[in-house]
């Protein structure tokens, strides 16, 4: 394994999975004012991973840095700190409250990349509130750096990894040389809990901040959204009195059988 | 009155499927496997239909004969491209997408169209941000040609979205679209004329999961486990009863990440889409990201014993019992 390795890896404060979200009165977005937001689980995925090869590494006496990014509002610096108290060693924060669409994301970690010369960006699959399920694989061809994506497993060899993706119907596993691009399925690793220890040293760790317009990028928004809506409502919360009942109704009412 | 007729005029040409936007031109790339076009391209196909333009399909592969003949007679396919390279063999990423990029440069396509399925998740972004444009992910509906529907937040909102790019990239949600069937006639082939790039990664090795059982995605009839199946071996008891009604088995996350079965079987946000004509949870208590794999199933039914489990609020029907005595029961008396 190299001895030296540079990760970086791209974090995104979202709406916590848990919350029950609600489209605003306009029609225009989902609520977001004064709900719970938490760092997007696959990037917590990926924090994890990255400490994880990390460790690894120290073992055998080599080194990896983990450099924790994320592109947003000032508030994205909690999911930064997050990640620091999980074990990343600094962060990066690409400040704009301006709406960040992932082939923006992409250019803005790309400006990142050239700046910082990682081994190997890791990013979550998908963010759980657009679930675009995009922004590594356009990293990956803005940087023209091999992709390895929904990942489940991941072994490191000199200069190489080895990935196992999840695909429709199975697994397959792919080897990629480094620099490349990893994104992480759920079942790659279980994320730690940061200790409060942890999360106090964090809050020293150096954060870095850049905006836009040092890094150069148009992040013009390319989709336009023109309106959000609640989806139609299910009629459920029928309930049968027997097996014989639930195969009549299925048999003769919903005529599914 | 002319307010009316103000707006039936939009609608009247939707219905005629953009006549006038001629100048759509539409790549659907094509995803195969064991010589056989994958189900969820059928689905993206019919989307494709809906710009109103013409179709180009892509099929790319080390001899794909086999697949060229059979989307040469799809319904709506006016044109194959076919590329022909032992690059192509597997469904690596970094080449596939610099052939959609190059094939794109080439024809000069509006529309590139995949399934989101786990090859077009994959492929269709990397081109995207190759050729500068955004991508529109997992459409569930065709408002025009430059307008779509998508869910988002776990499909506990839905988006329309207008793109401005001049090339729209798009994967498909398959559930959404029924399926296209086929053609009276062949639609010539041509070779794409692009040459395969240089690979940056290496295939290694697959494993699929083989089943008699109906394709998940696809299944008009699904029954899924959850948590409260407790282990692998009880899972036998939905595979007897998936086999009585021709149905396909899935799992919600609890069930795949316990180990009780196989991850390719997870329904949800984050796993597979389904939309069956039925649908039956049983032990499954009915979180926000399996509601989002599975809440357009046309009909659902859950079974489980614990009353309050949220699963009921979606159910068309809904049988509080354990499990263990009310799925042997339903199978022997359907």
């Amino acid at each position: 394994m190299s001895s030296n390795l540079r990760i970086l890896v791209a974090c995104k404060r979202v709406v916590d999975y848990a919350v029950k979200i609600r489209v605003n009165a306009a029609g225009t977005a989902v609520e977001t004012a004064n709900v719970k937001h938490s760092m997007n689980p696959f990037d917590e995925i990926g924090t994890e991973q990255a400490i994880q090869i990390k460790e690894a590494l120290a073992k055998s006496k080599g080194n990896a840095e983990v450099i924790v990014v994320s592109c947003g509002p000032t508030k994205s610096q909690e999911t930064l700190r997050t990640a620091l108290a999980m074990g990343a060693d600094r962060a990066i924060h690409v400040e704009t409250n301006d709406e960040l669409q992932p082939l923006a994301v992409a250019k803005l970690l790309k400006a990142v990349v050239e700046k910082e010369k990682p081994d190997m960006v890791i990013l979550g699959k998908q963010a759980i509130d657009d679930d675009s399920n995009q922004t590594g694989q356009m990293l990956a061809g803005l940087l023209n750096w091999p992709q390895a994506t929904f990942a489940s497993k991941v072994e490191l060899s000199e200069k190489a990894m080895t990935v196992t993706r999840e695909v429709d119907g199975g697994v397959e596993t792919v080897k990629t040389p480094l620099p490349a691009i990893l994104t992480t399925d759920l079942r790659l690793n279980v994320p730690r809990y940061a200790s409060l220890p942890n999360i106090m040293k964090a809050k020293k760790k150096p954060l870095a901040k850049f905006t836009v317009a040092d890094l150069a990028v148009d992040i013009k928004p390319r989709i336009e959204i023109l309106k959000v809506s609640e989806p139609p409502k299910r009629q459920g919360g029928k309930l049968v009195e027997s097996v014989d009942d639930l195969v009549d109704k299925l048999k003769n009412e919903a005529k599914v059988l | 009155m002319f307010a009316l007729r103000r707006t039936a005029l939009p609608a009247l040409s939707l219905a005629r499927g953009y006549a006038t936007s001629g100048n759509v031109s539409a790549l659907l790339f094509v995803e195969h496997k064991d010589n056989k076009v994958a189900a969820s391209t059928l689905n993206a196909l019919t989307a494709a239909s809906k710009l109103g333009g013409s179709i180009t399909a892509l099929v790319a592969g080390n001899a794909p004969d086999a697949v060229v003949s059979e989307v040469a007679k799809l319904s709506g396919v006016s044109k194959v491209l076919v590329a022909k390279d032992a690059a192509f063999e597997h469904t690596l990423p970094e080449s596939q997408a610099s052939l959609l990029v190059e094939a794109q440069k080439k024809h000069g396509f509006t529309h590139l169209i995949a399934s989101h399925s786990a090859f077009g998740k994959n492929v269709m972004p990397r081109a995207a941000a190759i050729l500068d444009v955004a991508q529109i992910s997992d459409i569930t509906g065709i408002e025009s040609a430059d307008t779509f529907v998508r869910p988002i937040y776990a499909g506990n909102a839905i988006a329309t979205v207008k793109s401005n790019d001049s090339i729209k990239v798009i994967t498909v949600r398959g559930t959404a679209f029924p399926a296209a069937g086929h053609q009276d006639s062949a639609a010539p082939q041509e070779d794409a004329g692009v040459s395969a790039d240089k690979d940056l990664s290496e295939y290694v090795s697959e494993h699929m999961q083989k089943s008699d059982r109906p394709e998940l995605d696809s299944a008009s009839r699904v029954i899924a486990g959850g948590r409260g199946m407790k282990n692998g071996e009880n899972f036998g008891l939905l595979y007897e009863m998936a086999d009585k009604i021709g149905a396909a088995v899935g799992a919600s996350r609890a069930a795949v990440d316990a180990g009780y079965v196989d991850n390719s079987l997870q329904i949800g946000q984050t796993g597979k889409i389904v939309a069956p004509e039925l649908y039956v949870a049983v032990g499954i208590s009915g979180a926000i990201q399996h509601l989002a794999g599975m809440k357009d199933s046309k009909t659902i039914v859950a079974i489980n014993k614990d009353p309050e489990a949220p699963i009921f609020q979606v159910a068309d029907y809904g049988l509080v019992a354990d499990l263990f005595t009310a799925v042997p029961e339903l199978t022997k008396k359907l």
